[in-house]
């Protein structure tokens, strides 16, 4: 490799020790090493998450803020102590602030529902953007249905950035709730999330952040950024799948009454009453996914061990390197050139023939190769349309990636056009 | 017949710049609209059946859609052309088991003639929708199912 960003890139992290943490990455696809580029979909584990996993099973399972025996009380201490590992890790002032869920999906559901119920009424306004996972739109569509409130959208420039001064003009003294991602999925683009909180809060809005593609990949500092909520998905941080959760100001979780009941979420229940718990445990009802969260909290270890900061210049590099490279293919277009971007590429085909280089075609051409992308809508069909196209193909890295990956994506996309990207 | 992955991906590649009978029949017999929500494919069959005869008179299709999904109806629709309703049923059966590769087109008997350039979606099990589309929208339209298809 010549290219001086290349360089660059391996002078940041030791990625041939990195990728030697994870197992899944030594395998062949279809006769080909495997190269992963779906990492905004889901990233994988590390061995230390892995055998912590295995171990906690192993020797240290139990229920957790029930038992009163040894196993229980000591598995307690652990998931609380990965409570803390996330707080930390996130920049909150204090452990109860976190609260757990399945995930970002369910951690926007509770906040959208439980802060709806309590402080959105007939004729107030909520704001997302154009460039929001569903998970981050239907659960306010649905809000606004139910309360008679308005759902209102920041447009999208054609770069994918949001307009700053078209969002002022939608904030009002209506405004409840103002909701958009830290980085977008679909598109790459980092949002101002610290200006859109502060202009929120200008207006008396509160302000959930949904963190699904930041955590992972970039330093998050909750209390900076001055959001109200900020949620985050476990198995999009080298963590388990089926855990994840949200952070909020503790005096507004006091505030909210809970989304899912049951058990453990709880201080008294008669036949006629029930009084709820404090936060977090008013929103944790049920036995929550105990073995994940500890998976978690090594996952955190684990980053923090490589450091943010190494993380995300190291990612960077990645994507300034995979720009390029695909700038150079003649027919490749990039959809989402925010001047701030997270390691993502989106992009689209125009082929020999108009028909040519459907994303469907192009991510099982990628996979002969044994290239992992993912084409589709990428769950974010009103940013699809903004940009004229039904779907996107889409490589997205993570810190285990490597130039000479982009290369042979590069490789393997120049090689497609001559057959119209049909594999089979 | 051999299994020839280069002239497999050529025939599809041709169906796909240039779909065949893709064109509305005003006052078709039956049709109906299929889509896979999932990755956007979007298809409407038409069909002229000779109810008397049982038989496929006319069929053509529109929409837009992968590669895969395009050629497999642009084929489909040429290869049932003058076809009878039951065997265009039979026909949808083994084309179904040959992308589950529950029919192995080499050496199982069949009737799906060139279709059978389809039977490398057997080793993309995510690709199965959008081979298969074309066929349960037909059915749809043969069944009368006017609330359109959906795979999902």
């Amino acid at each position: 490799m010549s290219d001086a960003k290349a360089i660059d890139a391996g002078n940041i992290l030791d990625v041939e020790k990195i990728r030697k943490d994870f197992p899944i990455l030594s395998q062949t696809v279809r006769g080909k090493p495997l190269i992963y580029l779906d990492n905004a979909a889901t990233t994988h584990k590390p061995i230390s998450v892995i055998e912590r996993v295995h171990n906690f099973d192993a020797q240290e399972y139990g229920t957790v803020r029930r038992g009163a025996y040894k196993l229980s009380e000591n598995a307690t201490q652990l998931y609380e102590e990965a409570r803390q590992k996330v707080a930390d890790f996130m920049g909150a002032k204090s452990k109860g602030e976190i609260v757990f869920t399945s995930g970002t999906t369910q951690a926007i559901n509770l906040v959208a529902h439980s802060f709806g119920k309590r402080f959105i009424h007939e004729g107030d306004e909520i704001i997302i953007s154009n460039i929001e996972h569903h998970a981050n739109t239907v659960p306010w569509q649905v809000v606004c249905e139910e309360r008679g409130a308005k759902l209102k959208v920041i447009p999208v420039d054609d770069d994918g950035e949001l307009i700053i001064e078209e969002y002022e003009k939608l904030l009002s003294s209506k405004t409840r709730m103002v909701a958009v991602n830290h980085v977008s999925n679909a598109l790459g683009t980092i949002n101002p999330v610290k200006l859109i909180a502060e202009k929120a809060h200008a207006v008396g809005a509160k302000v959930l952040i949904d963190g699904a593609q930041s955590s992972a990949h970039m330093k998050v500092d909750v209390q900076d950024i001055d959001c109200d909520f900020y949620t985050f998905s476990g198995h999009k941080m080298y963590a388990p799948s089926g855990v994840g959760g949200v952070y909020g100001k503790k005096e507004l979780w006091e505030e909210l009454p809970p989304y899912v009941t049951g058990g453990d979420m709880i201080v008294e229940v008669t036949l006629e009453k029930t009084t709820y718990a404090k936060p977090p445990a008013r929103f944790e009802a049920g036995t929550p996914p105990i073995t994940q969260v500890i998976g978690l909290g090594a996952a955190i270890d684990y980053l923090n061990d490589i450091g943010m900061d190494k993380i995300s210049l190291y990612e960077n590099a990645l994507l300034e390197y995979g720009t390029r490279l695909f700038k150079d293919i003649k027919g490749v277009r990039i959809i989402g050139n925010a001047r701030e971007k997270a390691s993502l590429i989106s992009f689209s085909i125009n082929g020999e023939d108009p028909s040519d280089g459907h994303p469907h075609d192009v991510v099982s051409w990628l996979d002969r190769d044994g290239i992992a992308c993912r084409g589709g809508h990428h769950c974010a069909q009103p940013t699809m349309i903004r940009y004229g196209v039904p779907a996107t193909t889409r490589a997205s890295m993570a810190f285990y990636n490597t130039t000479e990956e982009l290369d042979a994506l590069a490789e393997s996309i120049r090689n497609g056009f001559p057959y119209g990207f049909v594999a089979l | 017949m051999s299994y020839d992955k280069e002239l497999y991906q050529q025939v599809i590649l041709d169906h796909n710049r240039k779909p065949r009978n893709f064109h509305v029949i005003e006052d078709a017999s039956h049709n109906c609209h299929g889509v896979n929500p999932l990755c956007g494919d979007d298809i409407t069959v038409y069909l002229n059946v000779d109810e008397e005869a049982g038989k496929i008179d006319e069929l053509s299709f529109q929409g837009s859609g992968c590669a895969i999904c395009k050629a497999s109806t642009s084929l489909m629709t040429a290869y049932l052309k003058g076809k009878s309703v039951d065997e265009a049923r039979q026909i949808m059966e083994e084309f179904h088991k040959m992308i589950l590769g529950e029919l192995d087109p080499e050496n199982d008997e069949h009737n799906l003639g060139k279709l059978t350039l389809f039977m490398g979606i057997r080793e993309y099990s995510s690709r199965t929708k959008c081979a298969s589309l074309a066929w349960h929208t037909l059915i749809g339209a043969l069944d009368k199912k006017f609330d359109g298809i959906s795979t999902e």
